[in-house]
C-alpha cells in the first residue's frame, strides 16, 4: 500500500501507485473509446427517422395486440404439442449422443488424445452454432417439419450436454476409480462402476436443464419452418395479425414458466 | 512368494520416490511398512499391483513378473492382488453388495457386471463375507450411509471377494479413530491367518505396527533403512527413520482391549510422527 | 416399518442362498411401471406425430453432401464484403450491447434482490427480468425492429435487453446471498445506503460480475448471429442470404469464423475468469 509524504511531511494513503493510476486511466480511455467508436458505427447504420418514430410505433403495437383474440388460441394445440415434442425427443436424441462424446472428452477417461480433440471438437461446434442456424441448414437439407427441429435441437444439445458432463467427469474423486482398477476389473467396467455412478446426479440434472431450454429455443424454431408454434408466429406477424401474436406470446410465457418449475423441481429432487 | 528386486521409481517431474528396492516377502506373513510420509510407501505397494508404473526393476508375484504385463494378463494378475484404501475407496453411491461384489470384475464380463447378474457362488461369497466383516444387515444401504469403521469393513470384504493371495494395505486406520483402527487391524490380522494370506500394510502408527504385525520394514526418503522382527524396533532406529524425537512417549503395545487409554496416547504418536516426517522425506 | 424388515431380511436370506438383484431405483412398483408406460406411450404419440416426407429428405441428402463439401472447401473470397460487414456490424453490437446491459443490469440487479430494496421495487425489477429471461432474443429482435427499423440499432437493444435479464438475475442471486457480516460492519460505521454499496456488497459480487460480463459478450455475439434472420442487423443476415441462394461454400466459411470467434471469446474469457480471482 503506497504511502507518501507531503512537503509538510505527512503521510498520504492512496490505493494505487502513481504509475498503476495512469495505466487504470489509459485502459478506461481505450475501453471508452473502443464503445464510441463501434456506438458511432451502429449510428452510421440506422435510419434515425425510424428511431425517432419508435414510440408511436411502440404504443401502436401495443394497441394493435390488445386485446388478444383469445379464440385463436384454439388453432395452437397441435403447434405446440409439435414444440413439446421438437423440445423432448430432440433433448433425448442429443443427450443419448452427447454421452459417449463427454467421455471421450473428459481427460481421465479418453483413450487416447487424439480422440479427445476430436470430441472436444465436436462439443465446440455444437456449442458455437445456435439452434435457429441448425435449424436454418436442416431446413434446407431435409425441408421444412418438425424433423429438421428436432434434429436442429438434438444437435445443439450434444455440446451443452456433452461440455458440462465431461466436466463433471473430471471432478470425481480418483480414489474409487483406482479401486476398482486394482480389482482386475476391465476398462469398461471400470467406467461402469467407478465413474458413472459418481457423475450420474449430474448427468441427469445438466439433461433435465436442457430440456427446459430447448422448450424456449423450440418455440422460435418455426420461424425458419422448423415445426412448431413458431410457424404460426410467423403467420401472425407476415400477415400483421397482432391480436394473434400477443395471445402467442401469453402461450410460451406460460409453457415456459411450466417447463422452468419442472426442471427446478426434479433437479431439486435428484441433488 | 512376492519378491522385488532392484524396484525404482522416478516421476516425470523428476523426483525419485523409490531406489532400488529389495524385499522377499513369504506366504503368509504380515508386513508393516513404516516411514514418514512421502517416504514412497503408497508408490512402493502402488508399484507391486501397477496403479503406479516401477521405472526400474523386476517384481515378481510367485512365478509371474509383474512389471512386463498389459492388457488382460495385467487384469488377471491383479485379481490375485486385493488392495484396502485410506479414504476407503468406495463407490458412494452404489449399494454395499455392489461395493463388495465389484471385488468379482475380474472374473466376470461387462454384460454380467453392468446387468449385476453375479455367479450364485459369488453370491454366496460375498454375503458369507459381509457376515464374516459383521454387516449383513448393511446389505443394501449405500456406502455413503455408512460409519468410517463401517466402510473400512466394506472396503476389506470387497478385496477379500477377489480371493487374493496377498494384500496390499494402504493406510488402513489413518481415517479412524483410534478404537476401529485396533478393530480394523485386529480384522485384517485375523483373515491374513484364516486364509494363509501375505499382506504389506502401509502404515505411520507405530504402536499399532508393533503389535499386529509379523515384520517390520522401515522406508526413508525411498529407501528401506530397517527389516526386522517388531522387537527390534529401538528408539534409534526409530530416529534413522524418522528423525530426532523423544520416542519415550510411544507406548509399547497396550493390552487387549483397553479403550480409553489408547484413544489419548495414540493420539499424540498420531499427530507427532508425520508432522517431523515431512522434514526427512523427499 | 414391519413389511420393510420382513423385506430386508428376506432379501439377507436370498443373498445367502447366493440370489441378489439389484435394487430397484423406484421402491414402489406401481409407480415404476406407471412410469414406464407413460414414456413408452408418450414416445409412441410423439414419434407418430412427426411427419417425414421421405422423397423431399432423399432429395435434400444430395445437398447436405453439397453441404460438407462446402466445409472442406469454405468459400471466403467472394462474398468477402459481405462477410466484413456483417461481422463488423455483429462485432460492434455485440460489445455495444454488452456494455449497455451490463450498466442497466445493475440497478436492476441491486432493485431485484430481495435483501436490500423495498418490496415495490423488488416485484417490478423481477418483472422485468422474467420478461426478458423467457422470450427468446429472436422475439424481442422481431418487436425492436418493428420499432426502430430494420438495422443493428435494433439487434443492439434486443441484446441489451437480453442481457439485462440474464446478469441482473445472477446478480440478484449472488447479493442475496453475499456475506452478511460485512455489510453489518460497514453499517456500524455509519454509512449511508450508497456506501454500504460501495464499500460492503461492491467488493463481494465484483469478480464474479466482471466474469459473467465476459461470460455475456461470448453469448451476445453467438445471438447477433441469429437475429439478423428477422432484419437485426449483424453476420446473422448475410449467413440468412447465402444459405438462401444455396451458396453454401460462403455459408461454411461464415460458420467456421463464428466458430473461431466463439472460441477465441472462451479462451479469453477463461483466461480473464482466471485473473478476477
Amino acid at each position: 500500500m503506497p504511502v507518501s509524504f507531503t512537503s509538510q511531511g505527512l503521510p498520504v494513503w492512496r490505493r494505487r501507485t502513481t504509475r498503476a493510476q495512469w495505466l487504470q486511466y489509459l485502459a478506461w480511455l481505450a475501453g471508452v473509446s473502443l464503445f464510441l467508436l463501434c456506438w458511432k458505427l451502429i449510428s452510421d447504420n440506422t435510419m434515425w427517422v425510424f428511431v425517432e418514430d419508435a414510440g408511436r410505433q411502440g404504443s401502436d403495437l401495443i394497441s394493435r395486440m390488445m386485446p388478444p383474440r383469445w379464440e385463436y388460441a384454439n388453432v395452437l394445440w397441435k403447434p405446440m404439442w409439435d414444440t413439446l415434442n421438437i423440445a423432448t425427443l430432440g433433448t433425448v436424441i442429443g443427450v443419448m449422443m452427447a454421452f459417449p462424446v463427454a467421455f471421450l472428452a473428459a481427460r481421465n477417461t479418453t483413450p487416447h488424445p487424439l480422440v479427445r480433440s476430436v470430441a472436444l471438437m465436436v462439443i465446440v461446434s455444437s456449442r458455437s452454432i445456435n439452434s435457429l442456424i441448425w435449424a436454418m441448414l436442416l431446413v434446407t437439407i431435409l425441408g421444412p417439419g418438425v424433423l429438421a427441429g428436432i434434429i436442429a435441437i438434438a444437435l445443439r444439445s450434444i455440446g451443452f450436454v456433452g461440455k458440462l458432463l465431461y466436466e463433471a467427469i473430471e471432478e470425481i474423486h480418483p480414489t474409487p476409480v483406482e479401486a476398482i482398477s486394482a480389482t482386475g476389473a476391465s476398462r469398461m467396467q471400470v467406467m461402469n462402476y467407478g465413474v458413472l455412478p459418481q457423475v450420474m446426479p449430474a448427468f441427469a440434472g445438466i439433461s433435465v436443464y436442457r430440456w427446459d431450454i430447448n422448450i424456449r429455443e423450440s418455440t422460435v424454431l418455426g420461424l425458419v419452418g422448423a415445426g412448431g408454434i413458431g410457424l404460426q408466429l410467423n403467420a401472425s406477424i407476415n400477415s400483421l395479425a397482432w391480436d394473434q401474436v400477443s395471445v402467442i406470446f401469453i402461450m410460451i410465457f406460460a409453457t415456459v414458466l411450466v417447463s422452468e418449475w419442472i426442471s427446478a423441481r426434479v433437479r431439486h429432487a435428484i441433488i | 512368494m512376492l519378491t522385488l528386486s532392484g524396484v525404482g521409481k522416478r516421476y516425470p517431474t523428476g523426483d525419485r520416490a523409490l531406489t532400488d528396492i529389495e524385499l522377499t516377502l513369504p506366504k503368509g506373513q504380515v508386513m508393516a511398512l513404516i516411514g514418514p510420509s512421502g517416504a514412497g510407501k503408497s508408490t512402493l505397494i502402488r508399484c507391486v499391483n501397477r496403479l503406479v508404473e516401477p521405472t526400474q526393476g523386476s517384481i515378481r508375484l510367485e512365478d509371474i513378473e509383474l512389471t512386463k504385463l498389459s492388457g488382460q494378463k495385467l487384469r488377471h494378475a491383479r485379481r490375485s492382488m486385493g488392495m484396502i484404501f485410506q479414504e476407503y475407496a468406495l463407490v458412494d453411491r452404489l449399494t454395499v453388495m455392489e461395493n463388495v461384489l465389484s471385488g468379482q470384475l475380474g472374473y466376470v464380463g461387462f454384460w454380467r457386471s453392468f446387468l449385476r447378474r453375479y455367479p450364485q457362488e459369488a453370491v454366496v461369497e460375498a454375503f458369507r463375507l459381509l457376515e464374516r466383516v459383521g454387516l449383513p444387515h448393511a446389505l443394501d444401504k449405500r456406502a455413503d450411509a455408512l460409519s468410517g469403521g463401517q466402510r473400512q469393513r466394506v472396503g476389506i470384504a470387497r478385496a477379500l471377494l477377489q480371493s487374493p493371495k496377498l494384500l496390499l494395505v494402504d493406510e488402513p486406520t489413518a481415517s479412524l479413530d483410534p478404537k476401529t483402527s485396533r478393530q480394523i487391524m485386529r480384522l485384517i490380522r485375523e483373515l491374513c491367518a484364516e486364509r494363509d494370506l501375505a499382506a504389506i500394510i502401509n502404515i505411520h502408527d507405530v504402536a499399532l505396527a508393533k503389535q499386529f504385525a509379523d515384520r517390520i520394514v522401515g522406508l526413508r526418503a525411498g529407501e528401506i533403512v530397517f527389516d526386522g522382527q517388531p522387537s527390534e524396533l529401538t528408539s534409534e532406529i526409530l530416529t534413522t527413520i524418522y528423525g530426532e524425537e523423544d520416542w519415550d512417549t510411544t507406548p509399547e503395545p497396550m493390552e487387549e482391549d483397553e479403550e480409553e487409554q489408547p484413544a489419548v496416547v495414540r493420539s499424540t504418536s498420531h499427530e507427532v510422527m508425520p508432522a517431523l516426517a515431512t522434514g526427512g522425506a523427499r | 416399518m414391519n413389511t420393510a424388515d420382513t423385506l430386508a431380511e428376506r432379501r439377507q436370506q436370498a443373498a445367502r442362498r447366493g440370489q441378489w438383484r439389484r435394487l430397484a431405483v423406484i421402491e414402489n412398483p406401481r409407480l415404476r411401471w406407471g412410469l414406464a408406460i407413460g414414456a413408452v406411450v408418450y414416445l409412441f404419440l410423439a414419434l407418430a406425430s412427426v411427419e417425414v416426407n421421405w422423397a423431399r429428405v432423399a432429395e435434400g441428402s444430395a445437398r447436405a453432401v453439397n453441404f460438407l463439401g462446402a466445409f472442406m472447401q469454405p468459400d471466403f473470397i467472394s462474398r468477402y464484403d459481405d462477410i466484413v460487414a456483417g461481422l463488423m456490424e455483429s462485432l460492434t453490437m455485440t460489445l455495444t450491447s454488452t456494455v449497455v446491459g451490463v450498466l442497466l443490469a445493475i440497478p436492476v440487479g441491486l432493485g431485484a434482490a430481495r435483501n436490500i430494496s423495498p418490496l415495490p421495487i423488488y416485484l417490478i425489477c423481477r418483472a422485468i427480468i422474467a420478461v426478458s429471461r423467457t422470450f427468446q432474443e429472436i422475439i424481442i429482435a422481431i418487436l425492436f425492429v418493428v420499432m426502430f427499423g430494420f438495422g443493428p440499432l435494433a439487434g443492439m437493444i434486443t441484446l441489451a435487453f437480453a442481457t439485462i435479464g440474464f446478469m441482473a438475475k445472477l446478480l440478484a442471486e449472488d447479493i442475496e446471498d453475499l456475506d452478511w457480516r460485512q455489510v453489518e460492519a460497514v453499517r456500524a460505521t455509519g454509512a449511508g445506503w450508497l456506501q454500504i454499496i460501495n464499500q460492503a456488497v461492491q467488493p463481494q459480487v465484483m469478480p464474479r460480475l466482471i466474469g459473467l460480463s465476459v461470460y455475456r459478450l461470448d453469448i451476445n455475439f453467438r445471438e447477433s448471429a441469429v437475429i439478423g434472420i428477422v432484419g437485426a442487423g449483424g453476420i446473422g443476415a448475410t449467413l440468412n442470404t447465402s444459405l438462401s441462394r444455396y451458396e453454401y461454400d460462403t455459408s461454411a466459411a461464415i460458420l467456421l469464423i463464428i466458430i473461431a470467434i466463439v472460441l477465441l471469446c472462451e479462451y479469453s474469457s477463461s483466461h480473464v475468469r482466471r485473473w478476477t480471482q
